[in-house]
């Protein structure tokens, strides 16, 4: 079920909230509306955490995670730091990374396997991520894009990326992903899909602008229709049959 | 390695439409065509209702500020207009512009526009829209004007101080000749001559100009303040032009004065005036030297005519003898002699006295070679008149003839004048008296000199000419009349349908 919400009026709330499968971080508000719709939708499941990131509340845009660990860039302060680590589970790890990329939301963007990455980044924050994050790096671009992060949001599921994304591209990626990709929009028409929804395996928030055909392709893409067929008609079907026959 | 180059334009594959989920081809705005013209409407900045303003007397609209023009209905300068109205299209595109037809008598226009915008950074849209148009009526302020009764601007006053108005009847022909009239609105018949009147002064010195170019005369302009805007500095005025025809007509005699009779190459005083065109011409019956006298020379030495054709009198020559070229009496200086007239000793009788006298009366003439012993000639009888003239009054009496003889006279006016098989036009004066004496005299004069009417368009007369021409021919008393021939008549223009004609014939 994908969730519309809104961050002090502003749809784009990828730039205010970074959601994985393992912890979310949220920006501190005026109000604590966001960080409230988040907290009964997660439900004790995972932590919801308010942060700020080098004094900033668009921690969506400064860091890059997973359920394995969390990257925040240089100037992240001691105390936003520690702060993270102790609200965190343990078993994520967290990190500081030297990126004169330093809005890494913006030019990463992973699941809980595969990472894309733009294309000038540091090699050496490239090995940081593969090994905090347990991830396999491509350096890659959506659409002919470099900010990864902002153009596409993906999940362990499935993938929305660029609209102009060709078809060729689009088989690369999702190869490399090893999920089903599709081109699409948010926020009513918006392309930036990066930051104006934020994805994990079971749920999605987007811009209160979103329109209900948007939610819907982000719905079956993102695998979160309540009535899935059940496992036995797909995952189990092939090798029912094979073992009947 | 080679390197594979693919279409990247072709492949870029289909998303939703983000507002109905129809399949599209990404855009700018990411929304199909009839989702965007859900969301923006580029024609909002244009009103689609106007008023345009029309003027039903003159049937002309309203171009703002204050022009009006002319135009049919669905005309390409009515489709300007309309666009000059539509406040807004500066924003959007214009593509294409029609009317849609309506009822000419609905009051209304509707004009189909179709107009592109870019909307969303990026996105070219095109709408197709109508806009309707109310014709209000609106008086224009010429119309406005003439309603008021304060239409013109200018008038021309014509005028011409004499009792002979032979000019007059002459001046009116070359107006309908070089349809001088055109742009009078009114003509007004006056005591001693006639008013013109025009919408603005420029018409007014047009008419001016010709009159001064056509005959010889003097104008004055004056012009009445009728109001002003002291803050605009707008002031109305209304122009008048005065113009006196000089005071001679043909067959006039005048007496010069002795300073212009040396001007004009030493022709004698007493002169009969020819014909006046843009000069006066003069010739002397004594010794048929001619002179022309133009409108400055006129007006620096003015004269006035002694005798005018209500006093001739009819005599019957009793004897001519043509004066030849080598006894008349040559000086130098002498100005031009005529070549077209024959100087003659001429012995006359007063027609009232033929039988009762045996005394003749001797005078010199020019009309030698009209004249022959018989016939009977119009003259005037100086000496039995009382003539008060300062320059007349100089002379030496003893010079002064008796007799001084003007034209042939060719019978009897109303046989002629039955016999007369053209007509002219007439300004729409309302005149009772156009068909008077001096009119019929003006039509002889006509028929007998034939450069008098090189400037006037003569037409057949259809009631005379379908008579026949050989009968009325036969009642001419005198058979030598001068007529004018069928080639120099024009076909007066007659717009007759079919049936029309038959109830002529019906008739």
């Amino acid at each position: 079920m994908a969730i519309r919400v809104q961050f002090e009026n502003n749809n784009e709330i990828g730039v205010f909230s970074k959601l994985t499968n393992a912890y979310c971080l949220v920006g501190i508000g005026g109000s604590e509306n966001f960080y409230s719709v988040f907290e009964a939708e997660m439900n004790d499941v995972i932590p919801v955490v308010h942060c700020s990131l080098a004094g900033c509340r668009i921690v969506g845009r400064m860091c890059v995670g997973n359920k394995n660990g969390l990257l925040v860039p240089n100037s992240t302060t001691d105390t936003e730091l520690q702060h993270l680590r102790n609200s965190l589970p343990d078993s994520v790890k967290v990190q500081r990374v030297e990126e004169r990329l330093s809005a890494l939301g913006n030019v990463i963007t992973c699941n809980d396997y595969v990472a894309l990455v733009h294309p000038d980044l540091d090699r050496e924050t490239e090995e940081i991520l593969a090994d905090n994050l347990n991830v396999e790096v491509f350096r890659q671009t959506v659409a002919s894009n470099v900010l990864v992060g902002s153009y596409c949001a993906f999940s362990n599921q499935g993938g929305l990326v660029h609209p102009h994304t060709s078809t060729q591209d689009m088989d690369e990626l999702a190869s490399l992903l090893q999920v089903p990709l599709v081109a699409g929009t948010i926020n009513r028409g918006s392309e930036v899909i990066g930051a104006g929804m934020v994805v994990n395996d079971w749920s999605v928030f987007c811009g209160m602008d979103t329109t209900s055909t948007e939610i819907s392709v982000i719905e079956s893409i993102f695998k979160l229709n309540e009535a899935q067929p059940a496992a036995i008609t797909t995952t189990m079907r092939a090798s029912l049959i094979d073992s009947m026959a | 390695m080679e390197y594979i180059n693919s279409d990247t334009e072709n492949s870029i594959g289909n998303i939703l439409c983000c507002q109905c989920g129809v399949s599209i081809k990404p855009n700018p705005s990411n929304m199909c065509v009839g989702c965007v013209r859900t969301q923006v409407d580029i024609t909002e900045s244009i009103p689609k209702q106007g008023t345009l303003y029309f003027c039903s007397g003159c049937e002309r609209y309203l171009q703002p500020p204050g022009e009006w023009v002319k135009c049919s209905l669905e005309s390409r300068e009515l489709l300007a207009l309309c666009l000059r109205k539509m406040k807004g299209l500066t924003r959007v595109k214009l593509v294409d512009a029609g009317f849609v037809w309506t009822e000419p008598h609905s009051k209304r226009i509707k004009v189909k526009l179709t107009v592109h915008a870019e909307v969303f950074g990026g996105t070219m849209l095109e709408q197709v829209f109508i806009v309707e148009f109310t014709v209000n009526h609106q008086m224009c302020d010429d119309c406005h004007r003439t309603e008021a009764k304060d239409y013109w601007r200018a008038v021309v006053q014509l005028r011409q101080k004499a009792e002979n108005k032979k000019t007059f009847y002459y001046l009116e022909q070359l107006i309908l000749k070089y349809r001088a009239h055109d742009q009078t609105l009114g003509i007004k018949p006056i005591h001693e001559g006639l008013d013109f009147f025009y919408a603005n002064i420029s018409q007014a010195r047009k008419f001016v100009d010709f009159l001064t170019t056509m005959l010889p005369c003097k104008y004055q302009q004056s012009k009445k303040l009728l109001s002003h805007d002291i803050h605009s500095n707008i002031h109305t005025y209304k122009f008048t032009f005065s113009v006196e025809i000089v005071p001679v007509s043909k067959d006039s005699v005048i007496c010069l004065p002795k300073k212009l009779t040396q001007q004009l190459g030493g022709i004698s005083p007493l002169c009969l005036v020819n014909r006046v065109t843009s000069a006066i011409h003069l010739i002397d019956p004594s010794s048929a030297q001619i002179a022309e006298v133009s409108s400055n020379v006129y007006w620096r030495d003015p004269f006035t005519s002694i005798c005018n054709p209500k006093q001739l009198v009819e005599y019957v020559v009793m004897d001519i003898e043509p004066i030849k070229s080598s006894e008349r009496l040559i000086f130098p200086g002498q100005g031009s002699v005529s070549q077209k007239h024959v100087l003659a000793d001429v012995w006359l009788v007063r027609e009232s006295d033929l039988g009762m006298t045996e005394n003749t009366i001797h005078s010199r003439t020019h009309l030698g070679h009209i004249l022959k012993p018989g016939d009977s000639a119009l003259g005037y009888s100086l000496s039995d008149s009382n003539i008060n003239d300062e320059n007349f009054e100089k002379l030496d009496q003893d010079k002064v003839p008796d007799v001084i003889l003007v034209k042939k006279h060719y019978g009897d006016k109303s046989a002629r004048r039955r016999a007369r098989l053209w007509k002219l036009k007439h300004l729409d004066l309302n005149e009772v008296d156009s068909q008077n004496n001096d009119y019929n005299d003006f039509l002889d004069d006509l028929e007998e000199d034939p450069t008098y009417r090189q400037n006037v368009n003569i037409f057949k007369d259809p009631k005379k000419t379908a008579s026949g021409i050989p009968v009325d021919s036969n009642n001419v008393e005198d058979p030598s009349a001068p007529q004018i021939t069928l080639e120099e008549m024009l076909d007066d223009l007659h717009i007759d349908d079919v049936d029309m004609a038959e109830a002529d014939n019906a008739e």
